[in-house]
């Protein structure tokens, strides 16, 4: 089982499986475990997929998680691809979901997932990061908490600072 | 000026922790280059031709003498003892050690200063005019209004990896503008609505480069309390829809190009509608708080120094030169506001020494309460000086070399530090402004001139700003041999313009006739009250083509 980084630093199990977009034609191969599917086809299968709490999505960068809106929480888990870490869609799609859509389950980020980011990604909502296999799992703890603070508001923060600073 | 409170040095020492961790683990090998790449850009560490560069944040162009100081100690413990002043009021280090990069973050954070954010994907340093808070001309002062965009840019984590660099600037002045706003990808003018609310008039889109365009206006008045939610509208926007596929079609400029600026705006305002007046909409409160680090210093309470000011003139004909070149207006009766000129013939524009930036920190104290602001023309104002002492004042700076008359003349180029220093660059531009300096060595001819902006870039990236130039030079590489092209008619004020290139490139020996030239047909064809801007728009571009291909 690989692990999965949570927000807190620790490190758990994981069972959710990443289920890729099938090519052209095919149909979606869903595992006798966990899955995570590409969003848009959980819509088209809505009635199909909704209450089952075994099956969660995935956007890719370039997605629109406006598809969702007024669905999210139907959902046990929504994850964004990071398909190179230096595309920063995925940071406005987490805040997205979080704070316009009212997602307030698990979000997870997938893909290119490096230990320099991880704060970033906490700030914008995610709250469980896959990281990238080929980096020191150990390092995460320190680099989700480089910063003991942060200048604006976020989805971690309501209050920016110069509201802090004000009360 | 501000100054830093408990948080900002929190989290300015986190930032320096946690880029010595980076750089340890980029040495150990478990940051593959490309992976570190972004991270020491954003730190300001640049890997060039010769050596890393550092280029290291002045925020508005706003520094104190104690970090002038540092400034100059770090230059001569970790580098060649001299530094750089470029066109967005930053500082770089030519010659520091990959190493020592931590080091020097750790001695700068020390008197509140940073590189954060000089380079990379990301927010860029909040430039403004040089002359902010000390003209009678401005709507208001647009520091604070720059210190609360820098708060809240630094370490946005939602904007740390956008499409491309991304560069705001405002301006506040109604006469002119010295910020060069609107080629930036935000823009923002300082405005009064009808009912004399204060606000900001938004231009996006603009920019120099390769696609070099003058910034539209997407809203006319943004009221000063949705600054921050309007910015982070319309980042999120870039952030979502600028192109990633190509590095060159990547800045918010072509984005707005492709949807229009009016598409943009609906874009924009749609994305703003929700966020509007979420926790980040700013409180008159928040903004009062920065302001009162910008009050004014302990003017005396003099008058005009008129007729002493006539007799020194009078007796001095230099100084006479230099008070109507260097030394502006200022709003306080009895102060006169000076430009310092890092434009001695023989030095690179906007090289200072060691030595220099101790002289210049002492000037600060001296003279103008110890403070000094450092220019988009790679120059240095001291803002608040006593008219009864500029005469001392001019007396210390002439043998340090400050002194040169010719603001805004032809000869106060705007140069990038070139194929001399710089990776990108395909020619050098510093030998050709030095050339041209050479050529033109007669200040009485220069003042004759007029005013006259020269911007030379060594590449199409632009750091010189040719665009924007009467007259622009950019270095171009032809089969491995360095070329100059010419444009004409660049404007980076409230007129923006970009220039019109004139034709086939010239050898670099050829440059200081070609200016002759162009400058020939100005002095030939100008009405006595001509600018060469004006000239120029008036006769088209033509009559220098003529001349100069004869």
């Amino acid at each position: 089982m690989p692990n999965v980084i949570h927000q807190d630093g620790s490190i758990r199990q994981d069972d959710w499986t990443l289920v890729a977009r099938p090519a052209e034609g095919e149909s979606l191969d869903i595992p006798q475990q966990p899955a995570l599917i590409p969003a848009d086809l959980w819509l088209a299968g809505h009635e199909h997929y909704v209450g089952r709490d075994d099956i969660g999505v995935w956007f890719d960068s370039h997605d629109e998680p406006e598809i969702l809106e007024g669905k999210v929480n139907e959902l046990p888990v929504i994850a964004v691809n990071f398909p190179k870490f230096s595309d920063g869609r995925g940071y406005s799609i987490a805040r997205l979901l979080r704070e316009r859509f009212g997602y307030g389950n698990e979000l997870r980020a997938v893909g290119d997932v490096l230990l320099d980011q991880l704060q970033f990604m906490k700030r914008c909502g995610f709250d469980t990061y896959v990281l990238r296999p080929d980096k020191d799992i150990n390092k995460a703890a320190r680099c989700l908490n480089f910063f003991s603070q942060g200048y604006q508001a976020a989805t971690d923060t309501q209050t920016p600072l110069f509201r802090r600073r004000a009360s | 000026m501000y100054v830093y409170d408990d948080h900002d040095r929190q989290i300015a020492a986190e930032r320096v922790a946690q880029f010595r961790d980076q750089t340890e683990r980029a040495m150990a090998g478990e940051l593959a280059e490309e992976e570190f790449l972004p991270l020491r850009l954003q730190n300001g560490l640049y890997v060039q031709r010769l050596a890393p560069m550092l280029r290291i944040a002045v925020p508005y162009g706003m520094m104190r003498a104690d970090q002038l100081r540092r400034l100059a100690r770090v230059t001569r413990d970790y580098d060649k003892g001299y530094a750089h002043f470029t066109t967005r009021q930053n500082v770089q280090l030519n010659w520091p050690a990959l190493e020592d990069v931590p080091d020097i973050l750790a001695e700068l954070a020390e008197v509140e200063m940073h590189a954060n954010q000089t380079s990379g994907n990301c927010i860029r340093n909040t430039t403004t005019d040089q002359f902010s808070g000390v003209q009678s001309d401005e709507i208001a002062d647009p520091r604070p209004y720059c210190e609360i965009i820098r708060q809240w840019s630094t370490f946005h984590p939602e904007f740390a990896f956008l499409p491309r660099k991304f560069k705001v600037a405002v301006n506040a002045s109604e006469k002119t503008d010295r910020a060069a706003i609107q080629v930036h990808d935000i823009g923002l003018q300082m405005v009064r609505n009808e009912s004399g609310e204060l606000g900001f008039r938004v231009h996006v889109g603009g920019g120099l480069g390769r696609t070099p365009m003058v910034g539209p206006v997407v809203r006319d008045f943004l009221p000063e309390l949705d600054l921050l939610t309007y910015l982070e509208a319309v980042l999120r926007v870039y952030n979502r829809y600028g192109r990633r596929d190509n590095k060159f079609k990547a800045r918010i400029k072509i984005l707005v190009k492709a949807l229009t600026p009016e598409g943009f705006a609906e874009k924009v305002e749609t994305e703003w509608a929700h966020i509007k007046d979420s926790p980040t909409r700013l409180t008159p409160e928040a903004i009062e708080r920065i302001q009162a680090y910008f009050t004014e210093p302990d003017y005396a309470s003099t008058g005009n120094a008129t007729d002493l000011l006539a007799e020194q003139r009078f007796e001095n004909r230099a100084f006479d030169q230099w008070l109507t070149h260097n030394v502006d207006t200022h709003k306080k009766p009895g102060y006169a506001i000076v430009s310092l000129t890092m434009k001695k013939t023989g030095t690179a524009p906007g090289d200072v020494t060691d030595r220099q930036l101790d002289q210049i920190a002492d000037l600060a104290d001296e003279f103008s309460f110890g403070e000094v602001r450092v220019t988009h023309q790679q120059n240095v104002v001291l803002a608040d000086v006593r008219q009864d002492r500029l005469l001392e004042l001019w007396q210390a700076i002439t043998p340090m070399g400050f002194g040169t008359a010719n603001l805004n003349t032809l000869t106060d180029v705007i140069c990038c530090p070139g194929g001399d220093y710089c990776a990108l660059a395909n020619a050098k531009s510093i030998p050709v402004a030095e050339a041209i300096q050479r050529r033109f060595d007669d200040l009485d001819y220069l003042y004759d001139l007029g005013n006259i902006d020269l911007n030379i870039s060594g590449c199409m990236n632009a750091c010189g700003h040719h665009h924007v130039g009467n007259i622009g030079v950019l270095g171009v590489d032809k089969k491995g041999e360095e070329f100059y092209q010419i444009s004409l008619g660049g404007s980076s004020h409230h007129d923006a313009t970009i220039g019109k290139i004139l034709g086939p490139s010239f050898a670099r020996e050829d440059m200081p006739d070609v200016l002759a030239k162009i400058i020939d047909v100005f002095v030939d064809k100008r009405t006595e009250e001509e600018t060469f801007l004006d000239t120029y728009r008036r006769v088209g571009i033509d009559p220098f083509k003529e001349r100069v291909y004869a």
